[in-house]
């Protein structure tokens, strides 16, 4: 375990971490009862990078995120209430529910998306950042997608363009192994995702994505260096997932001893026993943590309940912007 | 209809997994197609073929005719369409018109499990692109194999439920949506013929121009936004071939023009629907 000297952060982490976790688990289980429809893509196993990598932007930098977000919104801020009440569809979600698990979207935040085209965010995220560039701002636009999204060409032409005209772009590939069914190795021919940074001229670095306190510093080295105005950098960061890619699939793809073999690397308990061995963690500092999570989910789903679906005459508001027609 | 299962047996030299690299996947199918394969490629939905499009419109549809026809492209594009699955505005596409658009290739919406295995297997026997468009919602359907499988024709319309009061036209997804409707018109007293277009281009006009002769109405049904729609054209062709033969304007039931919403009372509204069928037909047969 790594310097796990400032405690109150560390536990701080276990918490963001328990707490994205614990949302998706009832996500799932709302699935099942049939109030969560479409696809659901949770992070569990993944936790760690959006807990470890998020702090490290300012609140004015960027994000944009993939299919598989819920966790990169729950720790930007977006309250939980209306994280879940966009599950249910209902109209105090944070897209007024139109756009449901796959598409979170929180302008206060600068929260992008939720995007669900692998690889259509990099092309967005480099639009942003050019527009802070010619700004003279110095944001940074953060842009998460997965290891399935390098093969896309947008990958290679973002990274080439980012590059070329310097602009702050943080790229972060959340590598867990697989783009639904196929294996890195299946769909790469150089594995070593950060390696690919190379051929653009951009510095990257990998780091292990099941270490919270490592995502956290090395994202907080990357961030530092796209903010000092040298251009993009690519993350890459070595994860697991341990559900299905969607709600379900037959997982045919991968043997259960694979999963429990990651599962020992699971991030919460990576961070709990290093947090009990120093005796920060307890029984009873855990026991608290887990009843504020689980009062904070009970709150959420019963304003998701409680909240109104939009009305049918409003189907088409929103097209264009007001005004204009 | 279930998606067609490729098995292990057929070997993996010849079932590849590809990268998420539709633009490159889909012209090395056009590739390998001018160097003398029949490849069938699978780029899971019609969302996905729009990172393709430029190898599509540009390659696949242009090789032939642009080489003074000296190269063919036998290419098979399998792909999922359509909404209705409460998977939001960048999962719903219908853009099956948009391809029927496009000169030089061929576009099959299979309705019915004979269609979607026959239509792959008569296009296997095509000499150009092939572009299949499988409703997403016709997954889940269970229906009975006809051994007319093995030899659908891929030029005709098929007239599903005969009819003498209107002629309702649609295909893909929206087929069983139509016949429910037409099911129910018939307890209204309305006979309504019912035709599965099942080829989008070359469109069938001499089925669909019998049909409105007949009946002398028309409504046709197409999943896509109503501007510029594949309804569109059936309707403008319907007025240039039988424009007198008809006793009221041709009526469309389209998807609603907004990004197809998550919630599914909106997506409900959004997309053509049993009762929005009813209705446009009693609109049009009112008009007597
Ligand atoms: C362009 C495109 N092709 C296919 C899909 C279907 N699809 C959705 S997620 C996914 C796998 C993506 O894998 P990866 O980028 O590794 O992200 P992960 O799901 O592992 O987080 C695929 C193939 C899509 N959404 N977009
Ligand atoms: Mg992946």
């Amino acid at each position: 375990m790594p310097n796990l000297v400032d405690h109150d952060h560390s536990l701080e982490l276990l918490r963001q971490m328990l707490r994205i976790r614990r949302f998706e688990e009832k996500s799932a289980e709302l699935y099942s009862g049939g109030k969560i429809r479409g696809f659901l893509h949770l992070a569990n196993g993944e936790e760690a990078i959006s807990v470890g990598a998020i702090p490290a932007l300012a609140p004015d930098d960027a994000i944009v995120a993939t299919y598989r977000e819920h966790g990169h919104a729950l720790v930007r801020g977006t309250p939980m209430r209306a994280l879940m009440a966009e599950l249910y569809g209902k109209s105090t979600g944070c897209a007024r529910g139109r756009g449901g698990s796959m598409h979170f979207f929180d302008a206060s935040r600068r929260f992008y998306g939720g995007l669900a085209i692998v690889a259509g965010g990099l092309p967005v995220a480099v639009g942003l950042a050019l527009a802070d560039h010619l700004s003279h701002r110095s944001r940074v636009s953060a842009c998460f997608f997965g290891d399935g999204a390098v093969a896309e060409g947008e990958f290679h032409e973002s990274l080439n363009l980012a590059a070329l005209w310097k602009l702050p772009v943080l790229f972060l590939c959340e590598n867990n192994l697989y783009a639904m069914g196929t294996a890195l190795a299946r769909h790469q021919s150089q594995i070593d995702i950060a390696r690919k940074a190379d051929a653009y001229a951009i510095p990257a670095d990998a780091v292990d994505g099941m270490d919270v306190l490592a995502v956290e510093s090395a994202t907080q080295r990357a961030v530092d260096v796209v903010r000092a105005g040298q251009g993009p950098f690519l993350l890459e960061y070595r994860t697991y997932r341990f559900r299905a890619h969607s709600m379900y699939d037959a997982e045919l793809y991968r043997t259960k001893e694979e999963v429990e073999r990651w599962k020992q690397r699971d991030p919460v308990r990576l961070l709990s026993e290093g947090l009990r061995a120093q005796g920060v963690l307890t029984d009873a500092v855990l026991d608290k943590l887990e009843t504020a999570i689980a009062d904070e989910i009970a709150d959420a789903v019963t304003f998701a309940e409680a909240s109104p679906w939009e009305p049918v005459e409003d189907l088409t508001k929103d097209v264009y912007t007001p005004g204009k027609v | 209809m279930r998606r067609f299962n490729a098995t292990p047996a057929s070997g993996p030299d010849r079932i590849r997994d590809t990268p998420l690299s539709e633009s490159t996947f889909v012209g090395a199918g056009i590739g390998a197609a001018l160097g003398g394969l029949r490849p069938v490629v699978d780029v899971m939905t019609v969302n996905f073929s729009l990172l393709a499009l430029d190898q599509i419109v540009n390659n696949a549809a242009t090789i032939r005719h642009m080489s003074g026809g000296q190269f063919s492209i036998p290419l098979i594009v399998r792909m999922a369409t359509g909404a209705g699955r409460q998977v939001g505005a960048q999962h719903s596409h219908s853009l099956e018109g948009w391809y029927a658009h496009i000169p030089a290739i061929t576009v099959l919406t299979p309705a019915t499990v004979t269609d979607a295995k026959g239509m792959l297997l008569a296009a296997l026997n095509e000499p150009d692109p092939v572009f299949i468009f499988e409703h997403a919602f016709l997954y889940a359907l269970d229906g009975e194999l006809d051994e007319a499988a093995f030899s659908v024709d891929l030029s005709h319309a098929a007239v599903r439920k005969p009819g003498h009061d209107v002629s309702l036209i649609t295909f893909g997804g929206s087929l069983w949506k139509t016949l429910e409707a037409a099911t129910r018109l018939a307890e209204d007293g309305i006979d309504a013929e019912v035709l599965d277009l099942r080829v989008l281009r070359p469109l069938d006009m001499p089925t669909i121009l019998v049909s409105v002769r007949k009946t002398h109405r028309a409504v046709v049904i197409d999943e896509g936004w109503r501007t510029g729609s594949f309804a569109a054209e059936v309707s403008a062709q319907i007025m240039e071939g039988a424009f007198y033969d008809l006793d009221a304007p041709v009526a469309r039931v389209c998807s609603v023009e907004v990004p197809i919403p998550y919630p599914k009372h909106l997506e409900d509204a959004a997309l053509p629907q049993v009762a929005g069928i009813v209705q446009a037909v009693h609109a049009v047969v009112g008009k007597r």
